[in-house]
């Protein structure tokens, strides 16, 4: 649970997909949440080259994520690095994985953003506390116990 | 008062361990349970059940309470809720990114198929 999962089906080619991740253009145009803009998209997509991209919420504060790819496989996986900069979240250095699976109708995407929180806690996904977790969440969403 | 990141990061370390998972487990099932109760399912000492117990109410997990000789343990939810809000805001982050490059691309395949590709 400290590593988190998404999967998208996207009517798109992988390739379209993949670039659309990893190039600087690519992430100017769509990574800007709630419609906010991207101030800054850099990126050099091999292993060893970094990334770096910056953006504004539409409530006026400015986030940046930069890292490292560690993998890239055109159009099948590209794995990297990240981690906050400035702000008070810096929960350390996590790492991102997509991959890009050719369907009928385009592109199955698994994202999976891992070692979240801390060092510590990346042993938790592999220990697989997201069982626990969700039989605890579960019981606190019937209420049954005062806090 | 701690901050809300220390926080989450001792919430988040005390559940990185399957023996106070397992006790957090045991307290979801019942109100509340005795040191002797919540050590009986563990092939553990006592001692080391108390040393799980410091790093859970350590971290807010749970509440001892002393009676007499009886140390009563009780389960404390919110910082778990925190944990969990914790998770849900960055699940939805990641989710309207993903939105976000689905529709990107999905435009970009149709101009590349608009120019016969």
């Amino acid at each position: 649970m400290t590593s988190l999962s998404l999967v998208r089906r996207i009517r798109a080619r992988p390739a379209i997909v993949f670039d659309a991740v990893t190039t600087a253009e690519g992430i100017a145009q769509w990574w800007g949440p709630d419609a906010g803009p991207v101030l800054v998209s850099e990126s050099d997509p091999r292993v060893g080259g970094r990334y770096r991209v910056r953006f504004r919420m539409l409530d006026g504060s400015e986030h940046e994520s930069s890292g490292e790819f560690l993998e890239i496989v055109r159009p099948e996986h590209v794995v990297m690095s990240w981690r906050w900069k400035g702000g008070q979240e810096d929960p350390g250095e996590s790492r991102v994985e997509i991959r890009l699976r050719a369907i009928a109708e385009g592109t199955e995407l698994t994202f999976t953003h891992a070692r979240l929180h801390d060092e510590e806690t990346r042993r938790s996904h592999e220990e697989g506390w997201a069982g626990s977790l969700g039989k605890l969440q579960a019981h606190f969403q019937t209420g049954n116990i005062a806090s | 008062m701690v901050n809300y990141q220390e926080r989450l990061d001792r919430t988040f370390a005390a559940l990185v361990d399957p023996t106070r998972r397992a006790i957090l487990a045991q307290l979801e099932r019942r109100a509340s349970a005795s040191i002797s109760e919540l050590a009986q399912p563990f092939a553990i000492k006592l001692p080391a059940v108390m040393k799980h117990l410091d790093v859970l109410e350590d971290a807010g997990l749970v509440t001892r309470s002393k009676s007499g000789r009886t140390v009563t343990v009780r389960l404390r939810p919110q910082p778990m809720r925190e944990a969990m809000a914790w998770l849900r805001r960055y699940e939805r982050f990641w989710s309207e990114r993903l939105d976000g490059l689905g529709a990107y691309a999905e435009s970009k395949e149709a101009e590349a198929r608009s120019k016969g590709r």
